[in-house]
């Protein structure tokens, strides 16, 4: 049996190990050894990538590969739960230059045929935009940049032109395609110009459509780079996570009713403003507070980006405890959107400790929601905001909420009266049932556990 | 060439097929286990980081393998450490 059609085996072997893999991740049960299923299949196709025909020094690799190790490792265990966005973000990028370079060091192999050199510059193109596409998704999401939409007047006519520039270039690339060529130059500056272009009008509350955007673009990149080397695995695997990441994109679209076209282009938050409201907030002590809570059979939960600014998803889990132990009823509300990235809320309270099963989704809470005695919202706003559902003019307008305005009273956690990320004004806070507990969300919820202490 | 088009085909429907079903709770180790996949690319990096001639290509080619390790290691292990604390009710007592 030849070298290389043992490692075709060995990576039909890493793909069905990849998609059992994924398949596992469906369930929390079975998770943990999902991935570790997946890693397996990664091993498999390294070590058959390793033995391909042509690889003749191996300093070079195992030098990378020991510095890449030490870098991945190190950031993956130090970094805290609550900068995980950013961190996906920084993998992802790291992802997307690699296919950057994987295409532009094929041109040092040899000669190329037409349809390779097609894609070497795709790989280079989505590689380089989802590389500083994802380093600017990390500015927005530690707030070394600003996480506002940044918007400016000809910006789709710069970008037009940046479009029209890659365009010209790639064909004149790949007519001609050299390591030396300055076509290629001009295509790897164009990608990278377009990936920061990109992202900087996006504003930080959309960034779970854009992680995961972006989590398909390092995919598609990764299989571009197969096709260029003529690599199976590469353009397998690469394809598995373009797709996946391209319904995970869409889940997180549907979750704020806006097409892709809509969150990529439009610069959310400088559209229409919606009604004016009027009325008066009633504010609440941490005290009264307590007093309601105590007569409560039924507690849910529902937390924002606010919760994971405040760090406060440990003693909300404490306060849980406490009124799962007198015999409430917990649970906590995840709106699909609510924090930076995919599923970000279920992270922090499952790093708190909160069993899975009380984690509950919008489209379950709302047809019980008129049952929830206090429904307390941590450090969110527009995931709960009533006008996305009545408002017509509102710019959330149609977006699917969770309707914590039904049940029969609200406590608000808030910092102050500023408006949400989207700068909507939300008329849950001049509710009739609405309290607002106002003041540093993680010192609220202490106040309260230590009244039940 | 033909046959890998046919594949490509089919690995993106089965990407759609798993992903679909997979339940909120989990999208984000679901994310970043995709994201560890997409690392891929260091089995392609080898080859142009083991050329035998050094040049600027074997270069280039060792930065790819350098990040592309990134992604897998970093990737695979974020993702066990997110999925270690998702337990059941009975697994926290």
């Amino acid at each position: 049996m030849s070298i290389q059609l043992l490692a075709n085996l060995s990576y039909i072997l890493s793909a069905v190990l990849f998609v059992f893999g994924l398949k596992m991740l469906g369930s929390p049960a079975t998770a943990r050894r999902g991935n570790l299923l997946s890693s397996l299949g990664m091993l498999i196709a390294l070590c058959a990538g390793l033995s391909a025909e042509g690889i003749l020094s191996y300093e070079y690799i195992l030098s990378g590969i020991l510095l890449g190790s030490v870098i991945g490792a190190l950031a993956a265990r130090l970094i805290t739960m609550t900068a995980m966005p950013e961190m996906v973000a920084l993998f992802n990028g790291s992802g997307g230059a690699a296919s950057l370079l994987v295409g532009w060091s094929t041109l040092y192999i040899g000669e190329v045929s037409t349809f390779t050199s097609v894609t070497i510059m795709l790989a280079m193109l989505i590689g380089g935009l989802t590389f500083t596409g994802s380093l600017i998704a990390y500015g927005k999401l530690s707030e070394t940049i600003t996480s506002k939409a940044l918007v400016f007047t000809g910006q789709r006519i710069v970008n037009s032109l940046i479009l029209l520039g890659i365009l010209t270039v790639a064909v004149l690339f790949v007519m001609a395609p050299a390591p030396d060529s300055v076509w290629l130059y001009a295509l790897l500056g164009l990608a990278l110009l377009l990936g920061i272009m990109a992202v900087i009008p996006i504003g930080g509350a959309d960034m779970p459509v854009v992680i995961s955007l972006l989590n398909s673009y390092s995919g598609i990149a990764a299989c571009a780079a197969g096709f260029a080397i003529n690599n199976n695995i590469l353009i397998v695997a690469g394809s598995l996570v373009g797709a996946s990441g391209i319904i995970l994109t869409n889940i997180m679209c549907k979750a704020m009713n806006r097409s892709l076209a809509n969150v990529l282009f439009s610069g959310f938050g400088a559209l229409k403003q919606g009604k004016a409201i009027e009325g008066e907030v009633k504010p609440i002590s941490v005290q009264d507070a307590y007093y309601i809570l105590e007569a409560a059979n039924n507690v849910c939960f529902v937390p924002g980006y606010g919760m994971a600014v405040a760090q406060a998803q440990h003693v909300v889990k404490e306060l849980g405890e406490i009124l799962e132990a007198r015999g409430t009823e917990i649970s906590y509300a995840i709106h699909p959107v609510a924090g930076r990235m995919p599923g970000h809320m279920n992270v922090l309270l499952a790093e708190a400790d909160v069993p899975y099963e009380q984690l509950v989704e919008m489209d379950d809470i709302n047809p019980r929601i008129e049952h929830v005695d206090v429904a307390i919202v941590i450090g969110a706003n527009d995931v709960v905001n009533p006008s996305a559902r009545d408002d017509v003019d509102s710019p959330i307008y149609g977006m699917p909420i969770i309707n914590v305005d039904q049940a029969r009273t609200v406590f608000v956690l808030k910092r102050s009266m500023a408006s949400g990320f989207a700068g909507v004004d939300n008329p849950l806070f001049f509710g009739e049932n609405s309290r607002m507990l106002f003041g540093d969300a993680k010192a609220s919820i202490s106040g309260l556990v230590s009244e039940f202490g | 060439m033909e046959v890998i088009f046919l594949v490509l085909v089919l690995a993106i429907f089965l990407g759609f097929e798993l992903i679909s079903k997979v339940p909120a709770i989990l999208h984000t180790p679901l994310m970043s286990g995709a994201n560890a996949i997409s690392g891929i690319t260091l089995a392609g990096a080898f080859l142009t980081a083991g050329m035998v001639d050094i040049g600027i290509g074997t270069w280039l080619g060792t930065v790819a393998v350098t990040f592309a390790t990134i992604n897998v290691v970093g990737g695979y292990l974020v993702t066990d450490r997110m999925l270690s604390m998702f337990k059941s009710k009975d697994e926290n007592q």
